[in-house]
């Protein structure tokens, strides 16, 4: 897919400039529609033989990468008055914000391990003296109004202070509950609808635009496009199955 | 002892907006170049439609030279310095890779501040203890660089004054070029667009603004597919005209042009006389001497100006070109904070787009209104622009309507994700005696060598500015059917920023400037200095046009004069 722009002896390490149809076949965009089923059918593929035991297995070999598990439990007793579940629909719980926050703290987070380690202890230290029980035990009322102890600075043993926690905290699970399915969190999608965001596309056009809120979502991860994974120069579809002429907005039709 | 290397004719340190561009007509000149760049090649592979990945996780640029030599940042001498982060990346193309693209010309006021004002409202108004000067040029000189940029790299936008005709389509504030921009502009929104009626329900003359992003085929690059993600991402499909993509390649295609990638230049050497020899770097575990008949110095102005301290010699005590003691004066992180935040009662339909595709109302910035009687000069460039994406607007300010979290909140939420607009207010910004760049004396880059130390605060006129600038946008929210409206402080700290000025200003004086009206050193003959550290004022707007016209322009100085430079 590289074309050469001239007879120089190109190091190894320059690209050529692609030219524009390469460019938007590698962003599958011609023939997007046919670019998604392919990716779709590969996933298919690879799985069929286990299908069903896979997913019945995958909660109960997904370990705790980081926190402890009496973390992990506060942690989501947090989350969950953060952004509830309630008459509206999910929230941060039924996204598994945990989870990506779990993930996120052994790469991109890392450098707040401490402080997760500290105030979690810290709110239940605060949960037990004032209430007999750990945080995660308690009733969602009592939950409430330690957190809001908790970001007002009235509770102590945060490093640095409790509203600097809970304002981490906060940052993190909207992350979680909001962010590429990819990294664990907005299971099935439930932070996109929540916000009526249509979801990530290749190209939008003036009607998808127009459309905004009312597009049908498409539920995808960046990464259910295969020119984004690690395999892709073997994953573009080859120039005879790709349709021609979609430049925008068509990876939901 | 670094692995002495054969000679080049020109070194360029720094493979971004401003090296990438001086590459090219010194390769068409026929000279020897070799481009030393701390990072590598990207390709649209590596640019996932990915808010997590751009903004929290911070790629690529994380993992970068940049990133572990972020300034330390204090607003006064009084103040210890605190490390942040560096809002610049390493690759071949520079920060033009991730950027919003916005690729505006100075108006013709930026480059005469101090003569227009003392003209017009008397020498007073010049702010105490700003060492503002004018340009050792006007724009018309600048005029033919910027068009050549624009066709080059490749830029979309409506021109607004050819050739003295003016077009209320465009920015009837511009000075005059001689051409249409090569594209037309990004396409208008349903946001803009109700942007634009209420501008010019004000009377205001509201334009699209113009872009480093193609909008139709350009020299083998597909238009943009609007699908967001150009903050701190790299386009998909090369859309954006990073200097990767056209200039670079282009040079590369002459055979003159070298580029060696996870090269860190650690230091300019210099020979008894007082000329550049060529440079240091690091690629590897290996030490390399790449010598050089002249040397442009190209990376960001924080490490233009870390790398002339850090070279310290015999004939250069203090750092090269410093013997005058200017290099790290008349720094200026460009204003652009103290934004207006706008809730409205309709869905905005932002979810795609991208920060270039915006109105800009030009009335108020530079001199084109009347100062008389107000208590500052200069003004701003007001923005608003699409790209809405889920995590930052669930992270909106909520107006005082709920208290951060909880049920209440998250109806909140799942009502006006997509109904709050934030502006984007780019202010004139004045250098001052006591803002500047030095060495730290206490934090250390992994190689040991002392980071850059900002100290530098915000003035009473660009915080006049500020307040002034928010009224009109709040006047602007509303006028458009805004319900809410919250104004940020006016600023204060000057923190590490992508638009940072000065620190090897451009002048006639070199008693006041570290380069002459070419780019090149006063004290430093073969030595060349690219980019937003030689800019004396800031404008009301993106600097990177600018900075490569500036480039393109020193650069064809240098072919041009090869002989008498190189010596």
């Amino acid at each position: 897919m590289v074309k050469k722009t001239n007879n120089n002896d190109l190091k190894a390490d320059q690209p050529a400039i692609p030219s524009r149809r390469n460019l938007l076949k590698s962003a599958g965009l011609v023939g997007a529609a046919a670019v998604g089923t392919v990716a779709t059918s590969n996933v298919i593929a690879a799985d069929s033989d286990s299908n069903i035991a896979h997913v019945a297995s995958t909660a109960a070999l997904e370990a705790l990468e980081v926190l402890t598990a009496e973390e992990a439990e506060t942690l989501e007793a947090i989350c969950d008055c953060l952004i509830p579940a309630d008459e509206h629909g999910p929230g941060a719980k039924e996204a598994r914000a945990v989870h990506y926050i779990d993930r996120s703290l052994a790469s991109h987070n890392n450098g707040s391990r401490h402080n997760y380690m500290v105030g979690l202890n810290a709110v239940n230290d605060f949960a037990r003296k004032t209430r007999g029980k750990p945080f995660y035990q308690l009733i969602r009322d009592h939950q409430d109004s330690i957190l809001l102890a908790v970001q007002t600075n009235k509770v102590s043993g945060f490093s640095p202070s409790g509203s600097g926690f809970f304002n981490m905290v906060r940052s993190h699970t909207i992350d979680g509950t909001f962010c590429d399915p990819y990294y664990g969190g907005n299971q099935n999608f439930v932070g996109w609808d929540m916000l009526r965001y249509p979801g990530i596309r290749l190209g939008a056009s003036e009607a998808d635009v127009a459309a905004g809120a009312n597009l049908e979502p498409n539920h995808q991860s960046a990464y259910d496009h295969s020119t984004y994974t690690k395999l892709a120069n073997n994953s573009v579809p080859t120039p005879g199955s790709a349709g021609t002429g979609h430049s925008g907005g068509s990876d939901h039709a | 002892m670094p692995k002495r290397l054969a000679k080049t004719d020109v070194v360029i340190v720094g493979m971004g907006a401003a090296g990438g561009v001086a590459a090219l007509p010194l390769s068409n000149a026929g000279l020897k170049v070799i481009g030393l760049e701390a990072g590598g090649w990207l390709s649209p592979r590596d640019f996932a439609p990915d808010e997590l990945r751009n903004g929290s996780r911070n790629w690529p640029q994380s993992v970068q030279k940049a990133a572990t030599e972020a300034p330390t940042i204090r607003a006064t001498p009084m103040d210890t310095a605190v490390q942040g982060g560096h809002p610049m990346m390493n690759a071949v193309g520079g920060t033009t890779m991730h950027y919003w693209a916005q690729s505006w010309r100075l108006n013709p006021w930026d480059f005469k501040v101090v003569s227009e004002t003392r003209e017009k409202y008397g020498a007073h108004r010049i702010p105490e203890g700003s060492t503002v000067e004018d340009w050792p040029f006007g724009y018309e000189e600048l005029e033919p660089y910027y068009d050549k940029v624009e066709y080059t790299v490749g830029i979309s936008g409506q021109a607004g004054n050819v050739q003295g005709k003016k077009n209320k389509a465009g920015n009837i504030f511009e000075g005059e070029r001689q051409r249409e921009y090569p594209m037309q502009p990004l396409r208008s929104s349903p946001f803009t667009d109700l942007m634009g009626t209420a501008a010019r329900s004000l009377e205001w003359n509201p334009f699209q603004g113009p872009a480093a992003i193609t909008t139709e085929l350009f020299d083998g690059r597909p238009p943009c597919q609007y699908h967001g993600f150009c903050n701190k991402g790299g386009c998909h499909v090369q859309a954006k005209s990073s200097t990767a993509f056209n200039v670079i390649p282009k040079a590369v295609d002459t055979g003159n042009l070298e580029v060696v990638t996870f090269a860190r230049v650690t230091q300019i050497v210099t020979d008894d006389d007082g000329r550049v020899t060529g440079v240091d770097y690091i690629k590897g575990n290996e030490t390399f001497f790449q010598p050089a008949e002249v040397v442009l110095l190209s990376s960001y102005a924080y490490e233009n100006v870390r790398l002339l301290q850090l070279s310290k010699s015999r004939a250069f005590p203090n750092g090269l070109s410093n013997n005058a003691g200017q290099v790290g004066r008349h720094y200026l992180s460009h204003h652009q904070g103290a934004p207006v935040t706008a809730l409205f009662d309709r869905d905005l339909h932002n979810w795609y787009g991208l920060p270039a595709q915006g109105v800009a109302i030009d009335e108020w910035a530079d001199d084109n209104f009347d100062h008389s009687d107000l208590d500052f000069i200069g003004g701003a460039n007001l923005w608003v622009h699409t790209d809405r994406k889920p995590m930052s607007a669930a992270k909106m300010t909520t107006f005082g309507e709920t208290r951060n979290w909880g049920s209440d909140w998250k109806a909140f939420i799942m009502k006006n994700a997509d109904r709050t607009n934030s502006s984007y207010i780019q202010k004139t910004t004045l250098p001052y005696e006591d803002n500047y760049l030095d060495l730290d004396p206490g934090v250390k880059d992994p190689l040991g060598f002392p980071v850059t130390r900002i100290t530098a605060h915000y003035r009473d006129n660009e915080k006049r500015i500020a307040a002034f600038s928010q009224e009109k946008m709040e006047q602007w929210y509303l006028q458009a059917g805004a319900i809410k409206i919250v104004k940020s402080g006016v600023g204060n700290l000057m923190g590490a920023s992508t638009h940072a000025y000065g620190g090897t200003r451009m002048g006639l004086n070199s008693e006041t400037n570290v380069v002459n009206e070419w780019g090149f050193s006063h004290e430093v003959p073969n030595l060349g200095i690219l980019g937003g550290s030689v800019m004396g004022t800031s404008g009301a707007r993106n600097p990177t046009l600018t900075v490569q016209a500036l480039s393109w322009r020193t650069a064809e100085y240098l072919a041009n004069n090869w002989r008498s430079i190189a010596g």
